[in-house]
């Protein structure tokens, strides 16, 4: 969609200040390019790639590596529903259904408000709460039908805004630099090239 | 077939090592043989003591004494990674017998090294079943069956059967990653060499594996294709039918193909490839591995121009100027016409001028050089006034690998990565390795700009002052004193003199007195040329002074031999001027050309790949060149065309005892080259046919002398220019080649993004650019690489002629830019 805003630059540039290799500042500025859009856009590539000094196709290559980054925009609410063995021989695949149903969508798309985007999952480490899912990666347990759709409700109405924020969000405060790291990648590639 | 052409070729594996075979072979080597006195190391390999260099891996130990380990993702040129698997190997230790990876694992001495028991026959075909799991069986039309590494590796070292019996991997196949570039995820097996060489060896990081895990797959980012001028070496590295060519897909089989090893002539680099043919058209290009030049890589035009060859525009027969313009005829007839203006003219001294040679092998610029010797020509030129003095080449001369291996690389002239392409390669992995330090010298950024030490910016003309000031700072002064410095000298600005790089040289050499200079001159053979005497005597007499003389109507004659004026002078106006006045043009040439057109009789000239000889290259590497198919028409060779014009010439004719008048064959012409021509008498047919990579000759030629250069002052208006070639371009090899002909960037004029500003105009405004000489309206573009107040445009290129504003008597060209209309 588009590339970093005025603000991430300056947020991205600080961080990769603080690398004594630009390139490994890579992982936090695509964190930031999903913050602001809510997925990984190829512009937002593009504009890493130029912010850090290398070609885009090392920012995708990289980048698409990790399932938590999306490449396509993706509902505010990103349901993962786990369908790893604990969660399936509790019910994983029924609770999926009736997601389906309750949204009208298939599992890896996102319904037609933006609001939600479900996926089935592999194991999600909480085989002792099966079946489980997560929202925007806060993790829901037990699921029964009922309470998928009152999560659904509570999601729609905002009753859930304080504790789940939309879809990309990272930190809701985010570490600021002190001011005396801001040369701490340079320095750090001085002592080396000194050595 | 084209064993030579691939490392990974699998030898014919004995499947039968037994262990009494291995006891046998012990048993055999008892016999103690005295202790080097190198400082080599000794392995065991498959019970047999071997001796290897220290500092190498196991695989390579292995392959160089027999023992061959089957690899895909290893290539010799490239750092390992250990992707493949394939080719394990017990290595004994102290731990015990380990299976290790054998291209990740450095020698040892006294290491015990075994490729061919029951546990590594057993780990290579687990691994190879693997590998096969997904690979589709398409090998019946795949364009990589037959010479097909996994092929060939399945029979020789694969189990034979399969245990998957799951779906395999589908996708969209094939897909274009860039013009030339198809790719089938669906074959690749993720040996990392395409990727690699992408980063490692070109550069161009626009490849890389994505999606990482149960989908990883090769892949571009979107919308910004593989574009890179070394592409096809991806191809020809792939070890399975993943990545294949636009110019051969479907082309042929690999059992049709036949080969010969030859030189490529795209440029001076002369890189060592195989011309494949099948059924007498040239099909395919593959670099060779030679370690002096190229390393097994080509450039993507050396590689792909062949089609050129194949073009139905190709000049098959003579023609003749008639009222009906150029009417094809027989040679008798077109000999006789080009002989019959030739003996009217030879009538008043010096009214013949000869260009060209350089396109040509040396046996056909010799044969020039001679019949311009018989005809008392003086006006001669290998070159178009686009290159530097013949005494370029007088200065002590270094090779590629010692220019690789130097400790500082001086770079004073054109663009290595748009004008000689390996040779970027070449000097990419010493500085990238290491080894070397760079030192540019440039007008404007170039591609090795980014892997420079210091890359130091001149003003077109400036360039011996910018050395003066390099030469006054410390550290500059303190590495050139360092150790080895190779100065790689060429033309990088046609706007400006050659004087300015003659005289920065020469400022250089001052400082630095054992300095060596590469001549980075560009076209095939231009060094053979000019060693083979089509350099002129002194530069009353070079191609410019030619071209003026023909202008001002002294020259009867103008003969152009594989050289197009019109196109590749950098003056154009004084070009149009001398094809204009000159009486007569004869052209031997292999396509139309922009002088062709205008030529009284034309000479069709049988093109590379067509005829056999030697070549040589910007280092005085003097190499064979080949012939595979039959010449285009009734084309003959340069050199043949010279001595036939050379017996008709009446009383100016070869002398009965000319030595080229017993020349039957072109390696006849070899061999009065040998023992004629100054310097080459180590290079006789048998001794370059025989010696790996070529004899290197020096060259006899004084060195060149600068009166030095300043350039003239200039206003705040102007804009000094600066005209340089890309790889692709309007030559005829490019254009005429169908998937090379739309990779030409097109004319324009690039200015630094501020200064387009400050102009007034939008990118993609047409501007006026007007010189002392002319105007002409183009394009203008915002390029960063650019520093403010110059301009840069690229020579030769559709829809712009920038040669118009170049005045070559002038030192450097200035220019107004202003909106235009």
């Amino acid at each position: 969609m588009s590339r970093l805003s005025d603000h991430h630059v300056i947020v991205a540039n600080d961080i990769i200040a603080r690398c004594p290799r630009p390139k490994s500042a890579l992982i936090p500025v695509l964190h930031l390019a999903q913050e602001q859009d809510g997925y990984v856009s190829t512009d937002a590539m593009e504009h890493i790639a130029e912010l850090i000094g290398i070609t885009p196709a090392e920012v995708y290559g990289t980048a698409s590596f990790y399932e938590m980054f999306k490449f396509e925009p993706v509902g505010k609410y990103c349901i993962n529903v786990c369908t790893n063995i604990s969660c399936q021989l509790l019910g994983a695949w029924e609770l999926l259904e009736h997601a389906e149903e309750r949204l009208g969508i298939k599992s890896g798309s996102t319904t037609t408000d933006g609001m939600f985007t479900i996926e089935d999952v592999e194991c999600i480490a909480a085989c002792t709460e099966a079946p489980a899912l997560q929202v925007n990666y806060r993790y829901r347990y037990r699921v029964t039908n009922e309470d998928f759709d009152a999560l659904v409700d509570d999601l729609r109405n905002g009753a859930l805004d304080d504790e789940i924020p939309p879809h990309g969000t990272l930190a809701r405060v985010r570490q600021t630099t002190p001011d005396n790291w801001a040369d701490t990648g340079r320095r750090a590639q001085e002592a080396v090239d000194a050595r | 077939m084209s064993e030579s052409t691939d490392d990974t070729q699998a030898s014919d594996a004995d499947e039968d090592v037994s262990a009494d075979d291995v006891d046998a072979a012990v048993d055999e080597e008892v016999t103690e043989e005295p202790e080097p006195e190198d400082d080599s190391i000794k392995l065991i390999i498959d019970g047999v003591e071997r001796r290897v260099d220290p500092g190498g891996l196991v695989i390579d130990a292995c392959n160089e004494h027999g023992s061959y380990v089957p690899h895909f993702c290893y290539h010799p040129r490239m750092s390992p990674v250990g992707m493949c698997r394939q080719c394990l190997v017990e290595v004994e230790g102290p731990r015990g017998t380990m299976t290790v990876v054998s291209c990740m694992t450095p020698t040892a001495d006294g290491q015990v090294v075994n490729t061919a028991t029951p546990a590594v026959k057993r780990a290579q075909e687990g691994v190879l079943e693997l590998l096969l799991a997904n690979h589709p069986l398409d090998c019946p039309v795949c364009d990589k069956g037959g010479e097909c590494p996994l092929q060939d590796q399945a029979f020789s070292h694969g189990p034979g059967e399969s245990r998957y019996v799951e779906q395999k991997r589908h996708y969209e196949k094939p897909i274009p990653i860039s013009d030339l570039v198809y790719l089938d995820r669906e074959r690749c097996i993720l040996c990392d060499r395409c990727t690699r060489f992408a980063d490692e060896v070109a550069g161009d990081k626009l490849i890389h594996f994505v999606s990482r895990g149960n989908n990883t797959q090769v892949m571009t980012f979107p919308d910004e294709p593989f574009v890179s001028y070394f592409s096809g070496n991806t191809v020809q590295i792939c070890p399975v039918g993943a990545l294949t060519a636009k110019p051969y897909r479907f082309k042929a089989r690999p059992w049709d193909l036949d080969q010969v090893e030859s030189t490529c002539m795209g440029c001076a680099v002369g890189c060592r490839i195989v011309v494949q043919a099948s059924r007498d058209e040239v099909i395919r290009y593959q670099g060779v591995d030679s370690d002096a030049v190229n390393w097994g890589w080509m450039c993507d035009r050396g590689r792909f121009n062949f089609e050129a060859l194949n073009s139905d525009q190709r000049l098959s027969e003579p023609m003749i100027r008639t009222e009906s313009g150029l009417t094809p005829t027989t040679w008798n007839i077109a000999l006789d016409a080009a002989a019959g203006v030739l003996r009217d003219a030879l009538a008043t001294p010096e009214s013949v001028g000869v260009l060209g040679g350089s396109r040509g092998t040396n046996e056909d610029a010799y044969a020039w050089a001679q019949l311009a010797d018989v005809m008392g020509s003086s006006y001669r030129d290998a070159q178009v006034g686009d290159g530097l003095p013949t005494g370029i080449l007088g200065y002590p001369r270094a090779t590629i690998n010692e220019a690789a291996n130097a400790s500082t690389i001086v770079l004073m002239g054109p663009d290595l990565k748009e004008e000689l392409g390996v040779l970027y390669l070449r000097l990419r992995d010493a500085a990238e390795k290491r080894r070397s330090r760079i030192l540019e010298f440039s007008a404007t950024e170039t591609g090795l700009t980014p892997y420079a030490w210091k890359s130091i910016r001149h003003e077109p003309g400036a360039q011996s002052a910018a050395v003066a000031a390099a030469l006054s700072d410390e550290a500059i002064a303190d590495q050139l004193a360092a150790g080895p410095v190779v100065i790689v000298a060429g033309r990088g600005n046609l706007a400006e003199s050659p004087d300015a790089v003659i005289a920065a040289v020469d400022a250089l050499f001052d400082a630095v007195p054992e300095a060596t200079v590469l001549p980075a001159l560009r076209r095939g053979n231009v060094n053979g040329a000019l060693l083979m005497g089509m350099a002129p005597a002194d530069d009353e007499h070079d191609a410019l002074a030619t071209l003026q003389a023909a202008s001002e109507g002294r020259l009867d004659v103008l003969i152009l031999v594989g050289s197009d004026p019109l196109s590749d002078c950098p003056d154009a106006d004084l070009a149009r001027r001398a094809i204009a006045g000159v009486a007569r043009v004869i052209s031997v040439d292999t396509h139309p050309t922009a002088s062709t057109q205008r030529a009284d009789v034309v000479l069709p000239a049988s093109s590379f790949a067509e005829k056999s000889g030697t070549t040589t290259n910007l280092e005085g590497r003097v190499t064979d060149v080949n012939q595979k198919v039959t010449a285009t028409g009734t084309s003959r060779p340069d050199w043949m065309i010279a001595l036939d014009l050379g017996v008709r010439l009446g009383e100016r004719s070869f002398p009965s005892d000319h030595p080229l008048r017993g020349a039957a064959t072109v390696d006849d012409v070899t061999e009065i080259v040998a023992s004629t021509v100054e310097g080459f008498a180590g290079a006789s047919h048998t001794e370059v046919k025989n010696t790996v990579d070529g004899v290197v000759v020096p060259a006899h030629v004084p060195r060149a002398t600068s009166a030095g250069f300043s350039p003239p002052p200039r206003n705040n208006y102007d804009y000094r220019l600066v005209i340089s070639r890309k790889l692709f371009d309007d030559a005829t090899g490019t254009q005429m080649s169908r998937s090379l002909a739309n990779l030409a960037p097109g004319g324009g004029l690039y200015l630094n993004p501020l200064d387009v500003a400050q102009l007034g105009v939008e990118v993609g405004d047409d501007v006026t650019v007007t010189s002392a000489q002319s105007t002409v309206v183009i394009n203008v573009a915002g390029d960063e690489r650019v520093p403010r107040g110059i301009a840069w445009s690229p020579f030769n290129q559709a829809g712009a002629s920038v040669g118009d504003i170049v005045d070559a008597g002038a030192g450097v060209t200035d220019v107004r830019i202003e909106r235009a209309g």
